[in-house]
Formats: C-alpha cells, structure tokens, sequence
C-alpha cells in the first residue's frame, strides 16, 4: 500500500511536465530528435527474486552478448557480503526444477556455498482426521530445497555483477509511467515503449518484462485485466529452534480448519514457520509471548481436538479398504518434531491473496512472477511458478534473438504465455480449490478430502503428477 | 498520383536490359504502407522469417569457422534484391550483417528506411536504396557475400539476366539464397485460387502463375551461369496456425542456396580440367 501511495504522490508532482504520459496509456510520442532516451533491448521492472533472476538469465545468455538490459528496482542495493548467523524468516521452497534453472547461470553454486536445506520428504495431513499423504522420491534424492530469500538475492546479485558489462542495474530507480507503442506503427511514431522513472530519468526498451509484483504497476498501466481474491488470510512466519536435533529433512504440513500450518527445515536444529491464518488469529500469534506461541505451534501440529469419532471410523475403514487393494498404498506416519522455542523478533505476517492476469503479454510486453500470478502459500509454489516463467521466456527470447527477430514481438511473446498459461492456470486452481477445501470441519467435506487424500495418496500416477 | 510512378517506370524501362517488370511493380505500390503490419497483407512475408532466416544463417554458419557470439552473421556482406519494407533485411542485420536492401519501388525504400531509422544498430548497419539489380552491378562488382533473393525471382522479367548480375556482384564462393513458388497445378491451386482468391493470405494478383519458376529451371540457369546448388528445400505454409516448415517436395514452395564457383569462374562442367590445374593467368573475364 505503501508503494501505491509512493507511485500516486508521484505522479501528482510531476503531472504538470508529463500531461502528454497521461493522455490515456496508448498516447504516441513524437520521435524527438534531439536528447533521446537511452534504448535498451530489454528492461525489466522489479528487481526482487523473479526479476533479478530474468535478468541475470538474460545477461548470460549467449544469443544475448551485445544487447543492453536494463533491470530497474525501486529499493537499494543491499550488500549481502556476509550472512547474519541467525536464519530470516523469509524462506522459500525451491523445487529441483528452479534449482536447475538457477545452476544454468552460476547462481545455485552461491547458494550452496550460503546455506540451504534439502529436503527428502514432505508429510500433508488433516487436522480434522487421520488422512495423510507423503511425498517422496523413490530414488531418495532431495525433494526440493529450503532456502532463505536473502540467501537467493545475493547469489543472484552475484551473479549480476559479473555480467554488468551486459546488464544495468538501477536501484533506488522507481519507474513512475509507461507509454506503449501502437502495435503497427505508423510514420512518425516511436516504436518502442517509454519508461519514466521518479527522478525524471527517461528509457525506452524493445521489450518490457514486468516482474514487480502481485501489485503489479506494469500491469495496471497496461490496463490488463486481473481476476484477484483477497483471502482472508494472513501468514505467520517465523524461525523456530527444535527441542532436539533430528535429520531434519522433512517438510511437514498440516490443514488445520483456520489454515495449513508448515514447518520448513532450515538445519538440524532450526526450522521455519509458515502458519496461514485468519487476520484475527495472526495478529494474535504476533503479540502473545513466546512461550504461548510455541504452545500453540505444537498444539496445531500435535492436537487431535479435530478429530471426530465418525471421521475416524470412516477413514479408518476407507485406509483398510486401500491396503486390501494396495497393500503399499498407506505409508508410514513419522512424527513431526516439536518446538522449543522461537528465535526473538523473528515473527512476522504478511495478508495472503490470489491473483491471476488474464493477459500474461501484449506487444512488447511480457508480466512474470507475481505481477502474473499469486498463489496461496500452501503449494510452496509461489516463487517456483515464477522461474518456470522464466525459463520459458528466456528460452522463447533466446530463440528469437538468434533468428534476428524483434524482441518485442507478440509471436514469440505470446507462445511464452500458452505455455505458461497453460501450466499455471490449473495448479493455480487447484490450489485455491485445496484452500477452500481445507477450510472447513463440515463432515461431509472433512471426509471427502479424508478419502481424496487417502486415494490420492495410494496412487502413484497422481502423486508424481503433483 | 500515379504520374510520378509512371515518369521514373519510364526511365527504368530505357535500360533496356531490365529485369523489372513495371506490371509487378504496380502491384506493390498499393501496399507499400502496409509493409509492417504482423497481421496485415505480408503476414505470411513476416512469418517466412521464422524459416528462412534460420536457413540462411545455418547455411553461412556451417561454411565459416569463426563465430562471433551474439551477431552471428558479423562481418557479412550481404545484397537483399527486392527488399520490399525491409522484412528480411532487419533480421539479417540484427545478427550481425552488413545489409544493403535494394528495391525498384522508392516508396518500399522510404517505408524500409524509415522503420529502421528508430532502431540505431540497425540504422547502421542496413541501407536502402532504390534501384533495381542491374543499376548496381556497375559499382558493386564482387562486393558482396551473400545474395538474397526472397520471393523475387517469380516476379522478374528476364530471370537468366537476373542471375547473371547475381553472378558479377557476388564474391567468388559467395551465397546466393533464393526462395519462390514453383510452377506447378498445385502451386496453382494453392499458391493462387486458395492464397489469393479464397482465403486471401496473399494480395489478389501479387502473382502470376506463367511467371512461376520450377525447380529444375532454377537449377539449369544456376548451373550454366556459374553457380553450383547446395541445397534445395520445399517450404510449406499452413494457413491455420500462419506458419511456414520446410517439406520434401518442392512442389508449391522452396528454398534454393546456391555457391558461385571460386576465382576461375568456369561454367561448362567439362572444364574441371583447367579448375584443377590452378591458378593460370585466365583468358577469360567475367561476362559484363
């Protein structure tokens, strides 16, 4: 909201010089002969995970030497030299498929060289039965990764670094207006698309790659359209220490009817907290102390006050009717570890929402990360969804910069956004389905997701979909 | 508006060695404005890019040995001979070319010219001028790599003459590239009755089925004007998703990349003999 306030301010100020910016959005410029704005190929607008990784994709791509990319961010540079011991709590799960995507450009080597958890295992129960699914490799190998934002930010500003003679990074750089193109443009009309920032600065790029988040300003200025829900729900974060120090590789995640609690593991001792609750709740887990804190995190995980005598019977009887038919098809139960407590100043709550753009692209124009599509945390998929964008528009822009083709072309721009559309709309969907779905004690509800997750979890086709 | 086409189409016609045919030239005046509308009348010019670029740049790049990362094509001269809007010229030079379009038809060179003129790399390395082969080959003798030649050839009029001039502003070894429409009842059908009369992917009238070039006509005129073929492909375009793939029949579109012979420019096949025995003091010049 801030930021909203920062961008509106601005535009306030400086409408007296930019009248022309604000004749509606699609405004033609006059090519100025004179003083014209710096032309890059590619400027991305955002420079948190999502944008600073396309960037730096970008910037090591080999079809890209000689290009100039620009990546504007509104924050400033943050050094990330060092580590601080003590674990963020801001962490995100990493899939092996963003892990590849960050070892193509030398990223994922940094963050190995940081700190990192893998992880074999990932354990989802009800809080209101018995039902369960795990999730694992057959062949034992990592699941995924749990890794501290920061962590990620600093091997991909690394890794910016070393290609600087490719990529400019301006921080402290708020782009405040966008003027687009004409798609067929006519005589006298620049082709490229403007971009002012709040110091009066101007650029024009060939192609625009908004990656600033769910409240996108990139987005909004190109009037896409987005089908968005403010759930009622805020996540708690925090970093947890264990009562005992245990292997650790193991995500747990448990519906409980306010909301899917999750324990990430940082190391063998340490873990972080991922609670999504109501509002109320939320705040209430802020400010109690921290010894009632730990109580309720252990509560939500071990308590089976949500239990009822009929879903018990009923699942218990559905998981024999399973292992009749599929004697390996009801997995072990392991025990989530406890907590002890939780390290001081480390909670935090962030409101929780879903988004998606019904336009993923327009000429010259290309949305990635949040600025496209927000999920509920409960997938860990968020930032994942953001790299598959990634890698799937730097491959279709590495494709057509080695056939001469223009950058900002809807033909490449829009097989981007079937592939990805394609990919994101259902898990998106189906998370918000689970959401709901787990949001409730209603029996009839509590025992079809009770059996759902009992079948699914004896299927194997459906869990390595998953 | 027409009288000031009509005074330089005269001029043009009183070289009376031209390959221009002033009909064809009509035809495309209409559209010169419409050159860079992805979606408008040369749609199907934009998408060909997707096939024939790659086509030109593969084909240098197996021949060369260096390989500059990010313009692969740097250090390239090369001729566009009926560059049009520019189409096939921009990519060219996006990857590293050096690329003169030329175009009988001065309003396709302003249309050309000015799309470029926002793009400063470009607008470095393309220039346009409007002139038809024949009033270059006096200055430009042996100046160029490659020749494009992209939907052309089946517009021309003298099409042997077009390839001898090919032949004299070619470096020896250099490239010529041609793409056209072959002439056959299917061509006919398709490039024609569908393309132009029924779903009207191509302006009605742009072609000429009489003036369509077959594949082995090409190749004869190639080889007998010192040119040996390399390669010959067929092009497909599917009116349903707007794209172009590469096909083994040539029997409606195809792709010609042929090699003019090195610096003993011998013709006849029966003379590999005297290629063979190396550099003599050749009694022969080039054809003028």
């Amino acid at each position: 909201t801030s930021v909203v306030m920062a961008v509106v301010c601005c535009r306030g100020l400086l409408s007296p010089f930019c009248g022309r910016l604000r004749v509606g959005p699609r405004a033609p410029l006059r090519s100025v002969a004179a003083a014209s704005p710096p032309l890059y190929d590619v400027v991305v607008s955002g420079g948190g995970m999502v944008g600073s990784a396309m960037a730096a994709v970008l910037g090591h791509d080999i079809h890209f030497h000689g290009k100039k990319i620009a990546l504007l961010e509104a924050g400033p540079r943050r050094e990330h030299d060092h580590l601080p011991e003590s674990y963020s709590n801001r962490v995100s799960s990493i899939s092996p498929g963003s892990a590849t995507l960050l070892s193509s450009f030398g990223a994922w080597d940094h963050v190995c060289s940081l700190r990192l958890k893998p992880f074999r295992r990932m354990q989802v129960w009800d809080a209101c039965s018995e039902a369960m699914i795990v999730f694992e490799k057959d062949d034992l190998d990592d699941m995924g990764y749990i890794v501290e934002n920061d962590v990620i930010m600093s091997a991909l500003t690394k890794q910016l670094d070393a290609v600087a003679d490719r990529v400019e990074v301006f921080y402290g750089s708020r782009a405040v207006g966008y003027t687009w193109p004409l798609p067929s443009h006519s005589c006298d009309t620049s082709p490229w698309v403007h971009i002012e920032l709040a110091d009066g600065r101007r650029l024009q790029t060939k192609l625009l790659i908004g990656a600033d988040g769910h409240n996108s300003v990139v987005r909004k200025e190109a009037e896409i359209k987005n089908i968005e829900n403010r759930y009622d729900q805020s996540a708690v974060v925090a970093t947890l220490h264990l009562s005992e120090a245990t292997d650790n590789n193991v995500a747990w995640q448990r519906f409980l009817p306010t909301g899917p609690i999750a324990l990430l593991p940082l190391s063998d001792t340490a873990s972080s907290l991922v609670w999504s609750t109501s509002h109320e709740h939320a705040s209430e887990l802020l400010s109690m102390d921290e010894e009632s804190f730990v109580d309720s995190i252990n509560s939500a995980f071990w308590s089976n006050v949500n239990h009822s005598d009929f879903i018990d019977a009923a699942g218990a009887m559905f998981r024999s009717a399973i292992s009749l038919l599929k004697p390996s098809g009801t997995a072990v139960r392991q025990l989530p570890p406890s907590v002890a407590k939780v390290h001081p100043q480390s909670r935090a709550m962030f409101p929780l929402g879903m988004g998606h753009a019904t336009e993923y692209v327009q000429h010259r124009l290309a949305l990635i990360g949040d600025a496209a599509h927000r999920v509920h945390p409960l997938a860990g998929q968020g930032v994942n969804l953001g790299f598959g964008d990634i890698a799937c528009l730097a491959h279709h822009l590495s494709a057509a910069a080695f056939n001469g083709s223009d950058l900002g072309s809807l033909k490449h721009l829009l097989k981007f956004e079937t592939e990805r559309q394609r990919h994101n709309v259902s898990l998106i969907a189906a998370t918000d389905v689970l959401k709901r779905l787990y949001s409730t004690r209603l029996a009839p509800l509590v025992l079809l997701r009770t059996w759902g997750l009992q079948a699914t979890n004896a299927l194997p086709p459906v869990k390595v979909r998953i | 508006q027409l009288s000031p086409f009509r005074f330089t189409a005269k001029r043009r016609l009183s070289t009376s060695h031209s390959s221009v045919d002033s009909k064809e030239m009509k035809k495309f005046q209409l559209l010169a404005h419409k050159w860079w509308d992805e979606e408008g009348e040369f749609s199907a010019l934009h998408s060909m890019n997707d096939i024939r670029v790659p086509f030109i740049r593969d084909s240098l790049l197996s021949m060369s040995s260096n390989y500059h990362l990010g313009n692969p094509l740097a250090g390239v001269k090369i001729l566009d001979v009926g560059c049009g809007g520019g189409l096939l010229s921009e990519p060219l030079g996006r990857l590293g070319a050096s690329v003169t379009g030329i175009d009988p038809l001065e309003d396709n060179i302003r249309t050309a010219d000015q799309h470029k003129s926002f793009d400063p790399v470009l607008a470095k390395r393309i220039q346009y001028k409007s002139s038809s082969l024949e009033e270059i080959v006096e200055e430009s003798m042996e100046t160029f790599d490659v020749i494009v030649a992209s939907e052309v050839v089946e517009h021309v009029a003298d099409l042997e003459m077009f390839i001898k001039c090919c032949s004299q502003v070619l470096k020896p070894e250099g490239s010529l590239f041609i793409t056209t429409i072959n002439k056959t009842q299917l061509s006919y059908v398709l490039g024609i009755v569908v393309a132009e009369k029924i779903i009207g992917i191509v302006p009605e009238g742009t072609h000429e089925w009489e003036k369509f070039v077959p594949p082995e006509e090409l190749e004869r005129l190639l080889g007998a004007n010192g040119f040996s073929v390399k390669t010959v492909n067929g092009m497909l375009y599917n009116p349903l998703s707007g794209s172009w793939s590469w096909m083994e029949s040539t029997s409606i579109n195809y792709a010609v990349h042929a090699v003019k012979s090195g610096a003993q420019a011998q013709s006849s096949p029966t003379d590999t003999l005297s290629e063979m025995e190396g550099e003599q003091p050749s009694a022969t010049t080039s054809t003028a």
